[in-house]
């Protein structure tokens, strides 16, 4: 039984499903409008897309088939330190927001060359509000010198950043906590009920909640729960595996897609794109190319030892980009899912949230519904 | 990759005997031991103990030779100085020996890994000059070394007595013995006197460490509680605090021995995925192995501490056990042989099983060990207090993993296994339950820190073999 | 480092010398001892501070389990010491706070 239920539940004016960092921004970004918000989160043994998030605030190379997307992330990006500072002034939490820019490193020239015709033809469509360098070998050491010469060269984006992932779902749970949030853990949502008139009746083993609106923010868990509500979440797992290692002094400055040194000072090296399924373990093969990529790109860590390592499943849907829609059938109930909870927060606890709320917003999210995907 | 029928991680008691047993039957075998030889800890430097005097660590410690013997006579691969860092489903044996990693295959496997000292935290257990009892006979036996003076020792179990014996009889002046067992686990303990009595060997022993203990002139102190380690500016220990009969004590000591317990050392056995069960007598997680010591990861046997504690003598019978079915099971040996040679084993170790509730229900660790106050470091690592656990609890972290990703509890380099028993308890303790519906950290390989370049040119050596 | 160790050695089986280096000075260890015991024998308490807090810390369980004994042997830092022997000509650095990554680490291995 979870200590936090103890009071009979009544209604609410949002139910969330999903404690991780989707649902947690959105439930910080309602709070923030005087709403009543309950989220709904399972147990210790859950799968968590945001414990095994990477921390990049990432713009450079996102939407490249989706202008949309691509505009969406760099809304995110500008809108983090709003969000960042409300987070701090509400628990005292410093997230280590760092939007310095970031480094993709290339290790190959063909690939160096692709990426960056890739980027030129984002900045085409952003109408140029899309900065970004090409570098060479050289002239990317000079700028990170713990670099290796080993390496083809990178692009570099003035957009791109870092944070603290797990600073921040802990910062989210306390504000949440602090502005009155309620949330009921330790088991799964069974069944969720639209009610005749209205409203949406969240059913648990031994709770019964009845919320006016209701957000599917359970990362893969939105696939099964979807269908009950007249949506469709076609999400399936992809495995990265991410290496953490010991705590050294800072000596990588820039944040890149493979390799970043968090604020603790440990090096977080990943990653891979594998089909398990719902397995979050790792393996020795991965986990030695990745050390070997990260070797490669910054030859200073071979002597520097592994200490943790985990399977982080993304939460993909088929084309990799979010889905935000609002059920048809029964109006107040929205699904929200993307496998960039942390980029996109700021617009999970901004913009989305006022769409969430019936309000006019600026950017358009038809891009993201559900009905591309074939049933 | 290199084959065996049998690997083995450990050379310690099971270890050594479960090799000897199944290089006997003419099985193919690997024995893999992170030390630089054999004995575990328990028999640690048996091969060459450091002490001249063999009466300081007394007759227990050199039946090891027993093992000792057969296990160097023994046609089998040992390799030591060696870490297995994984081991996967398949029965894939990754290791580590001098800076390169490479993988083996086994057709079976046993982990005979053994116990730790359990972790029990307490405030100012982090501070230099507060070492495991386990650690000082560790110095004992591998370097005749002894702990400065004047020496206390704080905690509760049979190891904290012997310990305290075997430093006197070196000629250690020990300051104070605080025996921090609790009233109430007397009287718990008299209900299964039944089963001490089955094993009176081992209880007159145990009642002769004692008789010895007060005969020495060591002052021991019984009933001690509120156990504290306090610094100076150089940071280092300087007094104990306790209380005891009431009144508030401290002695001036640089020094301080402690013990509550082992349990066993869980790290291998979880990465692998086995099912572990939570053992209340023993307050500890265990896995879960038939009579055999099999587990349900199939052809992984757990031989020893590792399974459950039960001391030495029931860690070799318990590797013999193991290597036998192993042998039955790859077509060595009929069941018949089997059960022929198991029969007085299992009979041999009837009293060293029966005493063991009586043992865990008398030395179970006092609360403040267990349930530690708020300002007690719990994750050495990350320095992460009890109170900032209880406090992620109480914002509902559910578990473990929940209360590693707020706090960072467990993200250090010993992967928990200084923290893990004593979180769970705590979430336990906040959110009403028990250690056994709370759960475990998740624990992945590899099990210990190896360097990028070892990862990176994971069975390279291998591959370079023509 | 101190001179006068608080550990003491007593009579041992042999008595084979093997001379290391702690933190630049010359260490008389004994064949067997682990680098963890050698740092105790010779006195060397604190043995770390922490990475988090620079909090000072010394071997705690001698077995591989605690990780407090982590020490530079060689050039490889964060080694367990209890967990390697010492051996003629070892060069031990006692740890301060996190690892240091230096310029010269960042060439080295190309």
């Amino acid at each position: 039984m979870s200590v936090r239920n103890h009071d009979n539940p009544g209604e609410t004016d949002v139910a969330i499903i999903g404690g991780g960092l989707v649902g947690m921004s959105l439930a910080y970004g309602l709070l923030r409008q005087g709403k009543r918000v309950t989220v709904f989160d399972e147990g210790d043994q859950a799968l968590r897309a945001s414990r095994g998030n990477f921390g990049l605030v990432w713009v450079q190379g996102k939407g490249d088939t989706c202008p949309e997307y691509a505009r969406l992330s760099r809304l995110s990006a500008r809108l983090w330190p709003e969000l960042a500072a409300s987070l701090q002034q509400d628990t005292g939490i410093d997230i280590e927001l760092r939007q310095q820019g970031g480094l993709y490193i290339c290790l190959e020239q063909d690939a160096l060359r692709q990426r960056a015709e890739m980027l030129a033809r984002m900045q085409q469509q952003a109408g140029g509000d899309y900065p970004f360098e090409v570098l060479s070998a050289a002239q990317a050491r000079a700028k990170e010198p713990a670099l290796g010469s080993d390496i083809a060269g990178a692009t570099w984006s003035p957009m791109d950043g870092h944070l603290n992932p797990l600073l921040l779902l802990n910062a989210l749970h306390q504000a949440f906590a602090a502005r009155g949030g309620r949330l009921i853990n330790g088991r799964p949502v069974q069944r969720i009920q639209p009610r005749r008139g209205g409203g949406f009746d969240v059913q648990l083993s031994d709770t019964r909640l009845w919320a006016n609106q209701l957000v599917l923010a359970a990362g893969l868990g939105n696939k099964a729960l979807a269908p009950q509500l007249g949506l469709h979440a076609p999400v399936e797992p992809n495995r990265g595996q991410v290496l953490i290692t010991e705590r050294l002094r800072p000596f990588i400055s820039y944040p890149t897609g493979h390799v970043r040194q968090t604020g603790e000072g440990t090096v977080q090296l990943g990653d891979s794109k594998e089909d398990v399924g719902l397995d979050t373990g790792t393996t020795a093969e991965e986990i030695g190319k990745i050390a070997a990529r990260a070797i490669r790109m910054y030859p200073a860590l071979e002597k520097v030892r592994l200490i943790r390592a985990w399977g982080a499943l993304r939460v993909m849907t088929p084309d990799g980009y979010p889905i935000y829609q609002q059920s048809a059938q029964y109006p107040g109930a929205y699904v929200v899912t993307c496998h960039s909870g942390v980029t996109l927060g700021a617009v999970h606890a901004g913009p989305l949230v006022d769409w969430l709320l019936g309000k006019d917003i600026d950017i358009s999210l038809e891009a993201f519904s559900a009905d591309r995907f074939p049933l | 990759m290199k084959q065996y029928d049998l690997v083995i991680v450990g050379a310690g008691p099971a270890g050594m005997a479960a090799a000897s047993a199944a290089a006997e039957q003419g099985l193919t075998v690997a024995v893999l031991d992170e030390q630089a030889a054999p004995g575990g800890q328990i028999y640690r430097a048996i091969s060459a103990p450091a002490l001249r005097d063999e009466g300081i660590l007394g007759a227990d410690y050199y039946h090891g030779r027993s093992l000792l013997a057969p296990f160097k006579a023994a046609r089998v691969d040992y390799m030591a100085s060696t870490t297995v860092w994984e081991i996967t489903g398949a029965r894939e044996v990754r290791l580590s020996v001098q800076g390169r990693a490479r993988t083996l295959q086994a057709r079976r496997i046993l982990l005979a890994t053994g116990a730790q000292e359990r972790p029990a935290p307490f405030p100012g257990w982090q501070l230099p000059g507060v070492m495991s009892c386990g650690a000082a006979q560790i110095m004992l036996k591998t370097s005749g070394l002894t702990p400065p003076t004047p020496l206390v020792l704080a905690g509760s179990g049979p190891l904290l007595l012997l310990i305290a014996l075997q430093l006197h009889w070196a000629g250690v002046t020990i300051a104070a013995v605080l025996d921090t067992t609790p009233k109430e686990n007397y009287l718990e303990a008299g209900r299964h006197l039944g089963g001490a009595l089955r094993g009176w060997k081992m209880l007159l022993k145990g009642l002769g460490y004692l008789a010895k203990l007060k005969r020495s002139g060591v002052p021991c102190l019984s009933r001690v509680g509120d156990l504290r380690a306090e610094a100076d500016d150089s940071g280092k220990l300087t007094r104990v605090r306790f209380r005891h009969k009431g009144r508030e004590q401290s002695l001036d000591t640089n020094s301080l021995l402690v013990h509550q317990g082992v349990v066993p050392n869980v790290q291998l056995s979880r990465a692998i995925g086995i099912d572990h069960r939570w053992d209340e007598l023993q307050l500890c997680w265990r896995p879960a192995t038939d009579a055999w010591g099999e587990t349900d990861i199939e052809g992984i046997f757990i031989a020893g501490d590792g399974a459950g504690i039960g001391g030495a003598v029931a860690a070799e019978q318990a590797g013999r056990l193991a290597a036998w079915q192993v042998a039955r099971q790859l077509g060595r040996m009929s069941p018949n042989e089997r059960d022929r040679l198991a029969a007085p084993v299992r009979r041999a170790l009837a009293p060293v099983l029966a005493i063991r509730p009586f043992l865990d229900v008398l030395y179970r660790p006092a609360g403040e060990f267990l349930r530690p106050a708020d300002d007690t470091l719990v994750c050495r690592c990350e320095e992460v207090t009890a109170g900032d656990i209880r406090r992620y609890a109480r914002l509902g972290c559910t578990g473990p993993n929940q209360t590693k990703a707020f706090s960072r509890v467990g993200m250090g380099p010993c992967q928990g296994r200084m923290c893990g028993l004593t979180v769970a308890q705590l979430i336990a303790d906040t959110r009403q339950t028990t250690p056994a519906e709370v759960g475990y950290y998740r624990i992945r390989s590899p099990i210990k820190p190896l360097t990028l370049k070892e990862l990176a040119g994971l069975d390279d050596a291998d591959r370079k073999q023509p | 480092m101190q001179t006068d160790s608080p550990f003491n050695r007593l009579a041992t089986a042999t008595a084979d010398t093997v001379t290391i280096e702690i933190d630049g000075r010359p260490f008389n260890a004994r064949e067997g001892d682990s680098v963890a015991a050698a740092l105790l024998a010779a006195g060397c308490i604190p043995s770390r501070t922490t990475p988090v807090s620079g909090s000072p810390r010394a071997p705690y369980c001698m077995m591989g389990v605690c990780f407090e004994c982590l020490v530079e042997v060689d050039g490889l830092a964060n080694v367990q010491g209890c967990m390697v022997q010492v051996a003629e000509g070892m060069k031990v650095r006692r740890q301060s706070g996190a690892r240091e990554m230096t310029v010269g680490d960042f060439h080295e291995a190309v």
